[in-house]
């Protein structure tokens, strides 16, 4: 609980100087998940194999050798990252009780840097949903929901309707990664980001999301859902943080040919005073309809706080934004129809009890093993991919995509550093009216602001910035230059440091201590 | 325009997933009403776009063997194995035709 205290402080100096132990933080972690468990963020906790990671951390900092900055600092992977013996999911019936024979590429480089890998994360089923709620182990609930802030301005209702009913969601899909990283049991996770998976979760709890452009980290072991828009994404609690994980996961992989080869450099953020020489784009279309009043008083204000420090701001135009979710929802399902392909039954995941013929098993698997989203995905990208629709529909998609990435391409080079624009349309919503609307219908809304960084590979970060009225996060976004990573994050910790967004005042009831609330915020570096 | 029973019986037989239902006909219906705005793009002279990457030379490793003989850790995740087979049912049998079948598109 000592790691807990003062504002912002550096968890690694701390093992370093031998202030806290690996083991002691692993297992005040691990209380805190058990504390949060009807959070549901976490789907499976290794808790035997994270002690042993802490232990051996615990060795290496007693011989003053640490592997580096993430040696014995607890995260957290989504579940659809492949972790070599432990359970990976994606969610799905289709793959409970699947044992992964290897580490994703991520996994095994924060493995090499000694981090301690808690557990993984839940999901949308496959990743497919904005909020987190479409996963067979049920939704996940945001940490907020349980915060002082979010408390103290709802409407008390009849004491029977209480927190229980009036809980929001999480965003998605990689929400169990981002209640995790709010809620403190980790220090850092790992999501995914193909249409804002990574970017909307972060602003619904709060937190910092990364997505990486596209081709910088490696994909391999990340259960594909659009091969040529994922990316892992990182979330953390602060700019600084994002960068140190960015730094420990970006370059070329030879088992993923779709990572670029130049040479990537881990880089250290300058602590930025000066934005006079910055330009920075308001893309007007991301005032799209139905951004709440609210969000765009905060985007308003961020423009006006570049403008106030010197930076150049002005106001840009993505014009074929509003086709991007269109565009987005033809080619994913025609990748999702391709990918999930695989699933079969043969090799690994549920196979179903049907044995009169290949294609009755492999049927009779996918109807047991998929839930609706996903199947209707699979049924809606094979239509587009039908001989008579292929043209109309695929190509011209991929036709719009190339539009939607120029629009991209001439406003960064009319002098645009960076784009700032709403990570999401409104805070989060209370998971009563969430389900009123289907996955697709929502996933359409909600991805509005960030698909089209997807679709044009760039580089973008949710920051969290303010709280809404109803004392839940808001996030700003910025979308910088391809593999411009080092600028993006640099602007994004300036502005982090200006809006100073203000610490979860979480309200758990802790097994050991009783009542206890949770004050402080902390990184890692 | 209304998509035919053949066509969902088609799409059914190339994705081996069901409609299972009414709804999830209509979720059909209305994904194709949505992506029918892309229509109201000009795209004329654009070509199509695989890869943000397209200008890139992709990485292609040399044709060596680096790992492998994991048959044991591969194996046991499958279900139904004999030695070192995977076991299928018999194949060439194709799925029954749609009046044989259970599938809501019966009804239809």
């Amino acid at each position: 609980a000592a790691l807990k205290g003062g504002l912002r402080f550096q968890v690694s100096a701390a093992l370093k100087e031998g202030r806290v132990t690996a083991t002691e933080l692993c297992q005040s972690c691990l209380s805190l998940i058990r504390s949060t468990k009807f959070l549901n963020a976490y789907i499976t906790v290794a808790e035997e194999t994270a002690l042993k990671q802490a232990e051996e951390s615990e060795k290496r900092y007693q011989r003053g050798q640490p592997l580096g900055v993430l040696d014995g600092i607890p995260i957290a992977v989504k579940d659809n990252f492949n972790t070599a013996g432990i359970e990976t999911t994606c969610a799905s019936n289709m793959l409970k009780g699947y044992i992964s024979p290897y580490n994703a590429t991520v996994v095994q480089k924060l493995l090499d840097q000694g981090a301690v890998l808690l557990g993984k994360t839940n999901l949308d089923e496959f990743a497919m949903g904005s909020g987190s709620t479409d996963g067979v182990f049920g939704p996940v609930r945001n940490p907020w929901s349980y915060s002082r802030q979010y408390k103290e301005k709802s409407v008390p209702k009849s004491c029977s309707e209480d927190e229980e009913s009036n809980w929001v969601i999480t965003g998605g899909s990689s929400g169990g990664s981002a209640a995790a990283v709010s809620s403190f049991t980790c220090f850092a996770a790992l999501g995914s980001d193909t249409g804002g998976s990574t970017r909307n979760p972060a602003a619904h709890c709060g937190v910092v999301g990364l997505k990486p452009t596209y081709g910088l980290i490696s994909r391999h072991g990340l259960i594909p859902l659009v091969n040529s828009m994922d990316v892992p994404g990182i979330l953390t609690r602060c700019v600084d943080d994002a960068a140190v994980v960015l730094g420990s996961l970006a370059g070329h992989d030879p088992k993923d040919s779709t990572t670029i080869q130049d040479n990537f450099k881990p880089f250290e953020l300058p602590n930025l005073t000066d934005v006079s020489k910055l330009s920075i784009g308001i893309p007007k279309e991301y005032h799209a309809p139905g951004l709440s009043s609210e969000i765009l008083a905060f985007w308003s204000k961020a423009a006006d706080l570049f403008k106030n420090a010197g930076a150049k701001v002005i106001e840009v135009s993505l014009p074929h934004t509003r086709y991007s979710i269109v565009c987005y929802h033809v080619l994913c399902t025609a990748e999702v129809a391709s990918n999930m392909a695989r699933f079969d039954g043969l090799e690994y995941g549920h196979r179903s009890d049907m044995n009169k013929s290949t294609e009755s098993m492999y049927a009779a698997t996918r109807r047991e093993g998929f839930n609706d989203v996903v199947r209707g995905r699979i049924l809606s990208g094979n239509y587009f991919l039908l001989k008579q629709n292929y043209e109309n529909y695929f190509i011209k998609a991929q036709k719009v995509r190339r539009l939607i990435a120029n629009d991209f391409v001439k406003v960064f080079g009319s002098g645009v550093d960076i784009l700032l624009t709403p990570t999401t349309l409104s805070d989060a919503v209370p998971y009563m009216e969430f389900i009123k609307e289907d996955n697709r219908t929502r996933s359409a809304q909600d991805d509005i602001l960030t698909q089209a960084a997807n679709m044009a590979g760039l580089p973008a970060i949710n920051v969290p910035t303010g709280l809404s009225e109803r004392g839940l996060p808001i996030g700003l976004q910025f979308i910088g230059r391809s593999f411009q990573e080092k600028q993006l994050l640099t602007v994004a910790k300036w502005f982090e440091k200006q809006v100073k967004f203000p610490v979860i005042e979480l309200e758990v009831k802790r097994h050991d201590h009783g009542a206890f609330q949770h004050q402080k915020s902390a990184s890692f570096s | 325009q209304e998509v035919t029973v053949e066509v969902l019986d088609h799409l059914e037989r190339l994705a081996l997933v069901d409609f299972r239902d009414a709804e999830g006909v209509e979720r059909l219906q209305k994904a194709i009403g949505f992506a029918d705005q892309l229509h109201e793009v000009n795209t004329d002279g654009v070509e199509p776009m695989d890869s943000v990457l397209e200008d890139r030379c992709l990485y292609l490793r040399e044709d060596d063997v680096t790992e492998g003989n994991c048959t044991n850790e591969l194996l046991k995740n499958a279900r139904e194995k004999v030695e070192e087979y995977f076991v299928a049912p018999p194949g060439n049998i194709p799925l029954p035709k749609l009046e044989e079948r259970e599938t809501f598109l019966q009804g239809s």
